[in-house]
């Protein structure tokens, strides 16, 4: 695979990768017959996200795509981080295969997921 | 370290050496008549004659080919069409090479009728099923001799007997045995066989077929009647030349590196069931080749077991939709019934007679803290999550593709 420098980077160094006990806002997306199953977790105080990690089962890109989206994503209201969109994960990764782009770019899909979660939960 | 020699390999010293005269010096056509193409033709025959030696056929039974892939073809092709009249069936096996199924696809589009024999979880077929399957109507069975993802070894000597029996054709794929266990085309009963010179430390791009004398077959490329009208074309002389050398050496040190590959293989197996939890050998234990083992781990994926893996040092490949550039989870793993989830956890380690100096315990290690390192990211290995509810959401349970 052809593989921009970041997203080997987030690959092999992922950040935030773990399981959040405390989180208030959980989201799983993809579907492991095809290869990606990725889950994200979020603590969400004051509408703004303190805290966020995943666990993915997937490929390079998968795994990086999630990775970057904690990155880009901590620190953010939910309704900036409802924003952030696939190709803005991709972009800061210096772009995917264009294979990848469907299939494995499923990071800001988690997120939004995780952020539905919490606002059912905190309804 | 290379561990994809499943894949290609590397041309050996020796080869090469053999084949460098025959780009400059000995350049000639080996059709005409003067020195220098008399030369290439010498070259021509002693290495069909190599060829020949290595799987006990006689020289005029081999036809040089562009490689695996056109021997299949012509194979294929070549008995379809000359025998259409006699009947349009055909018999195969759910896992062969795409150069065997592709071609048998086509076929179908002509009209042919193809039976697709399954491989079960072993990986092998079973004769009652060939026996079933054979009508009044089939023209040719072909059966690999061994696969190339999982390694396992197919029983050719009695579906040749039974084909023989029946005066069907018999044609098999060894693009993978030949040089690691005995291709023999009296043993095995075979009409028709293919051979790939780059899977035995040869160069890429030649082939053989062995036709066996009295079988014929409708030719594919027309032209200037080389290789006995069979295949034209101003043969690729130094790459024959590089695959008839590649077939003397790899016949010549068979017993040896069947020895040496086998013993690694076995100790793979064992170190790897043994220290990774949850790990499997796809494909039967006993009826397998000595260089080629597929493995899968549950709850990981193969792209990025990969990936460590070359980080590491290490090539291997695996089967995993991820990888393909169709998206598309192995085939040949599907045919055995796994689980596509399982099968995107699979890795194929493939030796080769250089690779005696591969540590299995230091491959091991490596390979058992990167597929720990995939679960502890992975949540279908941390969590009790229910998958049923966490499909693709925008196409639904049967998106293949996102
Ligand atoms: C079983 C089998 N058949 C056919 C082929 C095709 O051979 P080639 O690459 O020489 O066309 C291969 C290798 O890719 C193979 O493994
Ligand atoms: S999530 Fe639907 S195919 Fe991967």
């Amino acid at each position: 695979m052809d593989y921009s420098e970041k997203v080997m980077d987030h690959f092999a160094n992922p950040r935030n990768c773990r399981k959040m006990e405390d989180a208030n806002g959980v989201g799983t997306v993809g579907n492991p017959t095809c290869g990606d199953l990725m889950t994200i977790y979020i603590k969400v105080e004051d509408d703004v996200i303190q805290d966020i990690s995943f666990q993915t089962f997937g490929c390079g890109a998968a795994i990086a795509t999630s990775s970057m989206i904690t990155e880009i994503a901590v620190g953010k209201t939910i309704d900036e981080a409802l924003k952030i969109s696939r190709n803005d994960v991709a972009e800061e990764l210096d772009g995917l295969p264009p294979i990848k782009m469907h299939c494995s770019n499923l990071a800001a899909d988690g997120l939004q997921a995780a952020i539905e979660n919490y606002k059912e939960n905190n309804q | 370290m290379y561990l994809d020699n499943s894949a290609t390999t590397q041309v050996s010293e020796e080869v090469f050496e053999e084949m460098k005269p025959y780009f400059r010096e000995e350049f000639g056509n080996p059709s005409t008549l003067y020195g220098i193409g008399r030369e290439s033709k010498k070259a021509l025959n002693q290495a069909r004659q190599r060829v020949a030696d290595a799987i006990n056929a006689k020289p005029e039974e081999i036809i040089f080919t562009g490689g695996g892939s056109e021997s299949d073809n012509l194979a294929i092709k070549g008995i379809a069409f000359k025998l259409a009249k006699k009947g349009k069936h055909i018999i195969t096996t759910d896992f062969e090479h795409p150069a065997v199924k592709e071609t048998l696809y086509f076929l179908e589009s002509l009209d042919f009728k193809v039976t697709y024999l399954p491989v079960y979880e072993n990986g092998v077929i079973k004769i009652d099923d060939l026996k079933e399957a054979i009508t009044d109507e089939t023209i040719l069975i072909t059966v690999m001799h061994g696969n190339n993802e999982i390694g396992t070894v197919q029983p050719i000597e009695e579906i040749g007997k039974i084909a023989r029996e029946k005066g069907i054709k018999f044609h098999t794929d060894a693009v993978q045995t030949f040089g690691k266990i005995p291709v023999d085309v009296e043993k095995l009963n075979v009409d028709l066989l293919s051979l790939s010179s780059h899977k035995i430390n040869g160069p890429k791009g030649v082939g053989a077929l062995y036709i066996k004398k009295g079988t014929r077959v409708t030719p594919l490329i027309h032209g200037g009647g080389q290789e006995r009208g069979i295949r034209a074309g101003t043969e690729n002389v130094p790459g024959i030349v590089g695959f008839g050398k590649a077939c003397e050496l790899a016949a010549n040190q068979l017993d040896e590196h069947y020895e040496k590959l086998s013993s690694i293989r076995d100790e793979l197996i064992d170190k790897v069931l043994g220290t990774i939890p949850e790990a499997y050998l796809n494909g039967d234990k006993e009826k397998r080749l000595p260089n080629l083992v597929n493995f899968r781990f549950k709850a990981i994926e193969g792209e990025s077991l990969i990936l460590l893996l070359d980080a590491k040092g290490y090539q291997a490949s695996t089967g995993s939709a991820c990888s393909s550039n169709k998206l598309e989870a192995s085939p040949v793993l599907t045919a055995l019934g796994l689980d596509p989830v399982d099968v995107h956890g699979s890795l194929r380690i493939s030796l080769s007679p250089e690779s005696e100096k591969f540590d299995v315990d230091e491959f091991v290690d490596i390979l058992s803290e990167a597929v720990s390192r995939l679960r502890q990211m992975s949540p279908l290995w941390n969590d009790d999550l229910d998958y049923d509810g966490v499909m693709c959401k925008k196409h639904g349970d049967d998106c293949r593709m996102c």
